[in-house]
């Protein structure tokens, strides 16, 4: 991809993403000060997960996702320099804004895992949020435009206005009970996975020594 | 009211200082300085304490008097005050707490900053939460202002409201800098629960007043307040001309918007660990406002009933002394034990919400000060003198807490300083504007910047100029600064804007800014940096 700001107009270095955890060592060939110790925790994952995560998934198109290669050559303990890292993926030369786990999270965006999850936010978000916005319009323009209707009486002192109101605390809670069972049960197993998956793949991509060549304990044994 | 009030009043809100000031010194005292311990308390509270925490933040004073004050002088109309602030939490719930939570590090800039990767846009997202964070602390200021001269029956010089606002403004500072978010959590959810448990008691004797009747509770609010069965329905407050109505509308827009850019909202989710238990904070607060809300209701047709509108409105206009009038009644009256008693405790609880939401909006501001707009200019500068090492998240670190305390000492000054300039202007009123403003500058680009692939910078830029600009342009030429009896400047008249909100307008003037500035956009948007923000914020990879 062109770098978007045109050669002139481009930055002098790559700007560090400010908040990232990884600290930027490009202007420090020596890499980081620290030895290399493996930042994640270990965490066992079934054998046939592991396989499907490592093996050398379906690319991305136009990406130039060129898949994980099973065995890792003996990693460096330092990142790479920047520009060579970025001329090694091939997908963003020459742009000042790669960063080095662009690839793997263009990866997990084309899995169907995450498709899914994302397909399942959206297909509650959207319906459910046009529903409840629409709700609360109409119950706002009904009481300025239509405050005779609002006013008729329903029940003793109770009109149509105070059970609109209530109505309106009603659907909150209910919505909210809603979207919060539906979280917890048809997305958040599906993301800590994804999120467990873009961890592992994302040390790979920064140069750190694969879990592999440093096998995870497997709790139990 | 009598000196009796007032001194136990003013010995309960002493204890609550006292209490909230141990408070600071013992979340201050194993501080390291870390940037992750002072914006975000360690991320370590339980959604259970956020959730009180986020209550405590939002359910301030001028919804404890206001609301219940509006709904006692003009029945229905203020019940949809009660609405707007509750549904508005479905919009957060929806579509920002669990995002936002994924996505940022401690400040709504960071969201939008880590889709576009421009120092000018989290620049421009900084400027946008500082406006607002003022304009509400300002509110809030006014309030404490005002509710110590109501307190002490109206008839006290500017001496006191000077103290008043001069007080809150070096207790909130003195919370932030030496305690940090960890000291303002804390103080949140005392307030919360204090509030919650003075709510519920006179809620509860207003219902057994009426022995559990609540349609007895209405027919006797409806026939006291003197406009029968109108009272029940819209149109008192707002029911006027066009222009009133589209106020209304304005407003109602603005409230429901607006919750979701609140910046010190948003920097509450990130004192959890994960988005999970971002969305549990929310479903918690969700609960804790929606009963809050029922029962400012429950508080504002039992004041109607039982003290009444007209004596209500003797004592204040605005009928901000709804509430306390109904706690001195319920107690027994004015000479009785019962009545001072409760009298106080409202007035205390009332100065002890003020206190914990100006902390907390005190603190999100300064942190928009330090990481935003202090980090960025440092950093560009950096860049020009050719350190390329500057930028590193780490090595701001300290320096930038740093910043944060002082920012949070001059955001005071400015607070105290402004409170005392707008000392006449309606709290709700105000209050309405500053989510006005969030709805038009930070709600845009925050969405956009979260679902729209094509979003690009410039379009990032115009969305929060674009919204910010008209909104508070709209305000300057509106009936509140200029040509109205009750405006900031009576003197002169150069209003044009006939509206008190500018909700209607600016909010979709945002989001077309944001729009227009993307399809116009020279620069591609990228689509990586899309695919990647979509991958964060729904799995949480990455987040801090």
């Amino acid at each position: 991809m062109n770098n978007p700001l045109g050669p002139e107009e481009a930055p002098p270095a790559p700007l560090h993403d400010p908040w990232s955890d990884r600290p930027d060592w490009s202007g420090r060939p020596d890499g980081p000060p620290w030895p290399d110790v493996s930042p994640w925790p270990a965490r066992s994952v079934p054998t046939d997960r592991r396989e499907q995560l490592y093996a050398p998934a379906a690319p991305a198109p136009g990406w130039g996702w060129d898949g994980w290669e099973p065995e890792p050559e003996p990693a460096p303990a330092v990142p790479p320099p920047r520009a060579a890292e970025s001329a090694e993926s091939g997908a963003r030369d020459g742009d000042a804004w790669a960063e080095p786990d662009d690839d793997v999270y263009l990866a997990v965006h084309a899995t169907p895992e995450f498709q899914r999850v994302r397909r399942r936010y959206r297909r509650f978000v959207v319906p459910a949020a046009l529903a409840f916005l629409a709700w609360y319009l109409s119950y706002v323009v009904a009481a300025t435009v239509a405050p005779e209707l609002m006013g008729r009486r329903v029940a003793g002192p109770v009109n149509v206005a105070l059970l609109a109101g209530l109505g309106q605390f009603a659907t909150t809670f209910l919505l909210t009970w809603a979207y919060a069972r539906h979280a917890r049960l048809r997305r958040d197993p599906a993301a800590l996975d994804l999120r467990w998956d873009i961890a592992m793949r994302t040390r790979r991509a920064d140069g750190y020594v694969d879990s592999r060549s440093n096998p995870p304990r497997e709790p139990g044994r | 009211m009598t000196g009796e009030h007032q001194k136990l009043a003013l010995l309960l809100f002493c204890a609550f200082v006292a209490l909230t000031l141990a408070i600071t010194l013992w979340a201050g005292r194993r501080r390291h300085g870390s940037p992750e311990e002072f914006y975000a308390g360690g991320r370590l509270f339980t959604p259970m304490e956020n959730g009180f925490a986020i209550s405590g933040d939002y359910m301030s004073a001028a919804s404890f008097l206001g609301i219940s004050g509006l709904i006692a002088l003009y029945g229905y109309d203020g019940v949809l005050y009660s609405v707007g602030f509750l549904v508005a939490w479905l919009v957060v719930l929806l579509f920002v707490a669990e995002l936002v939570r994924n996505c940022g590090r401690f400040t709504l800039a960071d969201v939008v900053a880590s889709r576009l990767r421009r120092p000018q846009v989290r620049f421009a997202a900084g400027i946008s939460s500082v406006t607002v964070s003022v304009l509400y602390l300002v509110a809030q200021m006014v309030g404490a202002g005002s509710l110590v001269a109501l307190l002490a029956g109206g008839h006290t010089g500017t001496g006191a409201r000077t103290a008043a606002v001069a007080g809150v403004g070096a207790l909130m500072v003195t919370y932030v800098v030496l305690g940090g978010m960890r000291a303002t959590t804390w103080i949140q959810i005392v307030k919360a629960v204090l509030l919650l448990a003075g709510a519920l008691t006179l809620t509860v004797l207003v219902l057994l007043r009426f022995h559990g009747d609540v349609g007895a509770l209405l027919e006797s609010a409806a026939g006291r307040s003197g406009h029968g069965a109108d009272f029940l329905a819209p149109g008192l407050a707002y029911g006027g001309g066009v222009t009133d109505r589209l106020d209304f509308l304005s407003l109602g827009i603005a409230l429901v918007l607006g919750t979701a850019g609140l910046p010190h909202i948003l920097a509450r989710f990130y004192t959890v660990p994960t988005a999970t238990s971002a969305r549990r904070s929310v479903v918690w607060s969700i609960g804790l406002i929606g009963g809050f809300y029922l029962m400012t209701i429950v508080l504002g047709f039992g004041a109607a009933a039982l003290v009444g509108g007209d004596a209500v409105r003797a004592d204040d206009p605005s009928g901000n002394m709804a509430v306390p009038l109904l706690a001195l009644d319920l107690g027994g009256g004015a000479a009785s034990t019962g009545g001072t008693v409760l009298f106080a405790v409202v007035a205390a609880v009332a100065f002890a919400t003020i206190l914990a939401v100006v902390a907390g909006i005190t603190l999100a501001s300064s942190a928009s000060v330090a990481h935003d707009l202090y980090a960025t200019v440092r950093r560009s500068r950096a860049r020009r003198r050719g350190d390329r090492t500057a930028g590193d998240a780490d090595g701001a670190g300290a320096g930038e807490v740093a910043v944060a305390r002082v920012a949070a000492a001059v955001i005071g000054a400015l607070a105290i300083g402004l409170g005392l300039l707008a000392r006449d202007l309606n709290v709700a009123f105000l209050v309405g504007l500053a989510f006005a403003v969030a709805a038009s500058a930070n709600l845009p680009v925050l969405l956009y910047a979260l679902f729209w692939r094509r979003f690009t910078a410039r379009g990032a830029l115009w969305a929060v100029y674009g919204g910010l600009g008209p909104a508070v342009l709209l305000v300057v030429f509106s009936p509140v600064v200029s040509g109205s009896p009750d405006a900031l400047f009576p003197g002169v008249d150069f209003h044009v804007f006939p509206l008190q909100n500018p909700g209607l307008v600016s909010v979709p003037l945002g989001f077309l800014a944001g729009w227009l500035g993307t399809v116009t956009s020279a620069e591609p948007a990228d689509p990586v940096r899309h695919a990647k923000t979509e991958v964060r914020a729904l799995t949480g990879a990455g987040a801090a």
